[in-house]
């Protein structure tokens, strides 16, 4: 048996997903956002975390689902990968489950529209629950943006 | 064991020992018959050879294990230092430089030494011609067989690590002469002498005694103190009445046998110890004092000390910066809400809290502040290198290097800095026979100085050379096409002199044509001006050239124009904002399609902020009027057009995180006073 991770689990429409627990700084509520022009679509803006600026992304847009609007249960999930911190705008963010690394299976080719790659796994929890693990260097990786844009435009 | 938790602490504890290796090494250029020096860079070459074993750094440690086995030898006066060994000790250094810094990459440290060490090691077998012979050393010695005086344990100890401290510990043996009147009065002057510069441990006979004047006409002392022995020995013989004077600087090993000495004399005949203390009605509580008397001050208040001070990470004083902020801004909050309730009592403790916190917000900006020296202390060296490399005779004279400057300008300066200063020795001060065919002294000297004025630092640096010719400059900027012969004849000297910071001016040819003068200062400049802050030159021909550095005191704090466009707030920094105002519709035409807007004569372009940062609430063109900002950059001058200005402000920078770390006309961020986050503009983005 490989060993339970403690995953942060949020919303996103109807999907579930995944974050370990060791990546997240601090849950927070929607607060007030500095728009910063010349800047990806889905780069909100930045933030003031106590005193340090963050940049804050969408994640729906970010995976290319239709924005909603904000509501009561929105909130910024603080992520550090890589020296860098960021805040990931989600539906909802209310859970905390132990997960034991063998119920993670690698991701199928296509999942709900979200590239694989940002992928790291699909873990089964209960009977009808998937939680899709969020592979955050990817998420966060901006030159795979740049071939995105550069495809698009 | 993991290694990694100390490898920040060896990297920062091995740079420090090169430095003073450096220096010492430059005090024994200057001086190579002071063997206490050599003391002081054999212990600091054997710390550095330790640490690195410990670490597993090998090739560092057998570099500084051959050093180490030439120092011996100097310092046991069998070898005398000379130029070769010089040349072959820097060498030494440089190399282990490189592989520090190689560790501080992330490396191992491995550097090809082998020319370096076979050097070292022809010096040991004495395949350099050595003479022997040595005045220090000998008294040395003779001062090790004296010891007269007994110490303590306690003193002992006291003793020891002053030296461990990187104190100099001297013996020293005063004679008075005979015919002295007064002999109490000239030991007490003596005395007062010495505790200016340092601290007398133990003396023979006591203080008491010799004030009673119950000695004979010498008495001696165990003496901690920064000064050289020489230089003490100096000093004491300037007082009249005076015979003799031996001071002796002792090292850890003299110290230790003159302590076992002790020992051993007191274990063995606690007799003779009371007979060389004449009277003695050394009771064990007066002894205890005496003890206190002479210990206590040491490690407290020794003359000219090292600084006592602690290694902080600097993302830790970031981290308490950042909280101070968060700190400002619930005051502000406070201050609102009690001005709301109106209670005299919760205003009274707000003003006090904002005093407090105004206080608080001075010393934490002040704990990023360092001295310039951290720069300036590799500049010796530099200049030494290049002196000796072009045949040249400099003096380099460093002053106010206690100067301090925030930590994030220190980082950026010492790149234009050494710049300058090479531009000072290569091109400034002249070859040793021109200098002499000029009638000046062989030796040029390179002033360095730093010094602070109002909100900003100066660093200036001074040649006595040869000075700078307006004309050729001119010439060769007319030649490179940078400027027209119409121009050129309207050019005052000065102006033709700052022609040197003019990009373009910088290639090959061009140095020979103006003397050298323009390698690459452009970029200084650009650098020095990115910093917030100005560089000038100004030069007499035939008498000298100095290029004068002002920089701002912190880069993390600057003064802004804060300006509002729609429901966005943006900061624009002060120091490049050249003046602000209003322009109608009217006055904005259009040229080639782009709009212009006439200023002082001149028409500039005119910059939509609205438009280039899409902001989603705010349009000037519907506007009747509209504000300008008109920001600078070198001489060209761009107009950007805000809705209102909101005032001017002391802003802290941030940035904006490593996800972000460059967006088009925004160098940063800044948290106003309500909490939010406001953009600040990068004015030099918008002037191509």
């Amino acid at each position: 048996m490989a060993e339970d991770i403690k995953v942060i689990v949020f919303k996103l429409g109807t999907e579930e997903y995944g974050i370990e627990v060791e990546k997240v700084q601090t849950i927070e509520r929607m607060m007030p956002i500095t728009r910063v022009p010349k800047t990806y679509s889905f780069i909100k803006g930045v933030i003031n975390l106590r005193g340090v600026v963050i940049p804050v992304i969408d994640l729906r847009g970010r995976f290319g689902i239709e924005e909603a609007e904000h509501t009561d249960q929105t909130r910024i999930i603080i992520v550090s990968v890589n020296e860098m911190e960021v805040g990931f705008i989600v539906d909802s963010a209310n859970d905390v489950i132990d997960l034991n690394q063998d119920a993670i299976d690698t991701p199928p080719d296509v999942v709900g529209g979200i590239k694989a790659k940002y992928l790291d796994g699909v873990a089964k929890i209960g009977e009808d629950r998937l939680l899709i693990m969020l592979n955050l260097s990817e998420v966060l990786n901006k030159n795979e943006i740049v071939q995105l844009e550069s495809l698009e435009g | 064991m993991d290694m990694n938790q100390y490898l920040s602490m060896f990297i920062d504890e091995s740079n420090d020992h090169l430095q003073s290796l450096n220096e010492s090494m430059m005090g024994l250029e200057a001086n190579p018959e002071d063997l206490s020096i050599v003391q002081v860079i054999f212990r600091s070459a054997h710390t550095l050879k330790g640490m690195a074993a410990t670490m597993g750094f090998e090739d560092l440690a057998s570099l500084t294990h051959q050093m180490e086995n030439v120092l011996d030898l100097v310092r046991n006066n069998k070898l005398r230092m000379q130029d070769f060994i010089f040349d072959t000790l820097f060498k030494s250094l440089d190399a282990l430089e490189s592989m520090v810094e190689d560790i501080t990459g992330g490396g191992e440290g491995k550097a090809d030494v082998s020319a370096i060490v076979a050097s070292l090691q022809a010096i040991v077998r004495g395949e350099i011609p050595t003479a022997a012979g040595g005045a220090a050393a000998e008294v040395a010695a003779g001062a090790t067989a004296e010891a007269p005086v007994f110490l303590d344990e306690f003193q002992y100890s006291v003793l020891e690590q002053s030296l461990q401290e990187g104190h100099k510990v001297l013996y020293v043996d005063v004679a008075i002469r005979k015919d002295c009147q007064l002999k109490a009065v000239r030991a007490y002057m003596v005395f007062d002498l010495l505790e200016r510069s340092g601290e007398v441990v133990k003396s023979f006979p006591s203080v008491q005694d010799i004030e009673q004047e119950k000695f004979d006409h010498s008495f001696s002392l165990y003496y901690i103190t920064q000064k050289e022995a020489s230089e003490i020995q100096a000093m004491i013989l300037n007082l009249s009445e005076i015979d003799k004077v031996t001071a002796v600087a002792l090292d850890q090993e003299s110290l230790h046998q003159m302590g076992q000495d002790t020992v051993a004399a007191a274990a063995e005949a606690p007799a003779p110890v009371k007979e060389a203390t004449p009277v003695s009605n050394a009771s064990p509580a007066s002894a205890a004092h005496a003890k206190e008397e002479a210990g206590k001050p040491a490690p407290a208040r020794t003359g000219g000390a090292p600084s006592r001070t602690i290694r902080v990470d600097i993302e830790r004083l970031d981290v308490l910066m950042n909280l101070f902020s968060e700190l400002l801004i619930d005051r502000v909050r406070l201050e609102q809400l009690a001005s709301e309730v109106q209670n005299a009592d919760l205003t009274e403790t707000v003003e006090h809290m904002g005093r407090v916190s105004g206080d608080l917000q001075n010393i934490v900006m002040k704990l990023r502040m360092v001295p310039v020296d951290t720069v300036f202390n590799r500049f010796p060296r530099m200049v030494r290198d290049l002196a000796k490399s072009l045949d040249k005779k400099i003096d380099l004279v460093v002053t106010g290097a206690e100067t301090e400057l925030d930590r994030t300008v220190i980082d950026e300066i010492g790149d234009p800095l050494v710049h300058l200063l090479r531009n000072a020795v290569d091109h400034g001060v002249e070859g040793i026979q021109e200098r002499l065919a000029a009638g000046k002294s062989d030796t040029g000297t390179v002033n360095l100085r730093a010094f602070h004025s109002g909100n900003h630092v100066f660093i200036e640096i001074e040649d006595d050379g040869a000075g700078i010719n307006p004309q050729k400059i001119l010439q060769s900027a007319i030649k490179k096409g940078i400027l027209s012969q119409e121009q050129a004849s309207n050019y005052s000297d000065d102006e033709a002199i700052q022609l040197l910071f003019a990009p373009g001016f910088s290639t090959a040819e061009v140095i020979s044509d103006v003397s050298g003068r323009g390698v690459g200062l452009d970029v200084v400049k650009s650098k020095i001006t990115s910093l917030g802050g100005n560089v000038v030159v100004y030069s007499t021909q035939g008498k000298g050239t100095n290029f004068s550095v002002q920089l701002p005191l912190t880069l993390s704090i600057i003064a802004a124009m804060l300006v509002r466009l729609g429901s966005e707030k943006y900061a624009i920094p002060l120091s490049s904002i050249v003046e602000t105002g209003i322009v109608k519709q009217t006055q904005i035409r259009s040229i080639h399609g782009n709009k212009m807007v006439e200023f002082r004569n001149s028409h500039i372009p005119l910059v939509s902020l609205s438009k280039l940062f899409s902001v989603p609430d705010y349009d000037e063109s519907t506007e009747e009027e509209t504000e300008i900002v008109v920001v600078r950059k070198g001489e060209r001058l761009v107009a950007l057009a805000v809705q209102d200005f909101i005032g001017q402000n002391e802003i802290v920078i941030k940035n904006l995180g490593k996800y972000l770390p460059e967006v088009q006309g925004i160098s940063g961020a800044t948290i106003l006073g309500d909490g939010q986050v406001a953009l600040i503009i990068d004015p030099n983005a918008f002037i191509k």
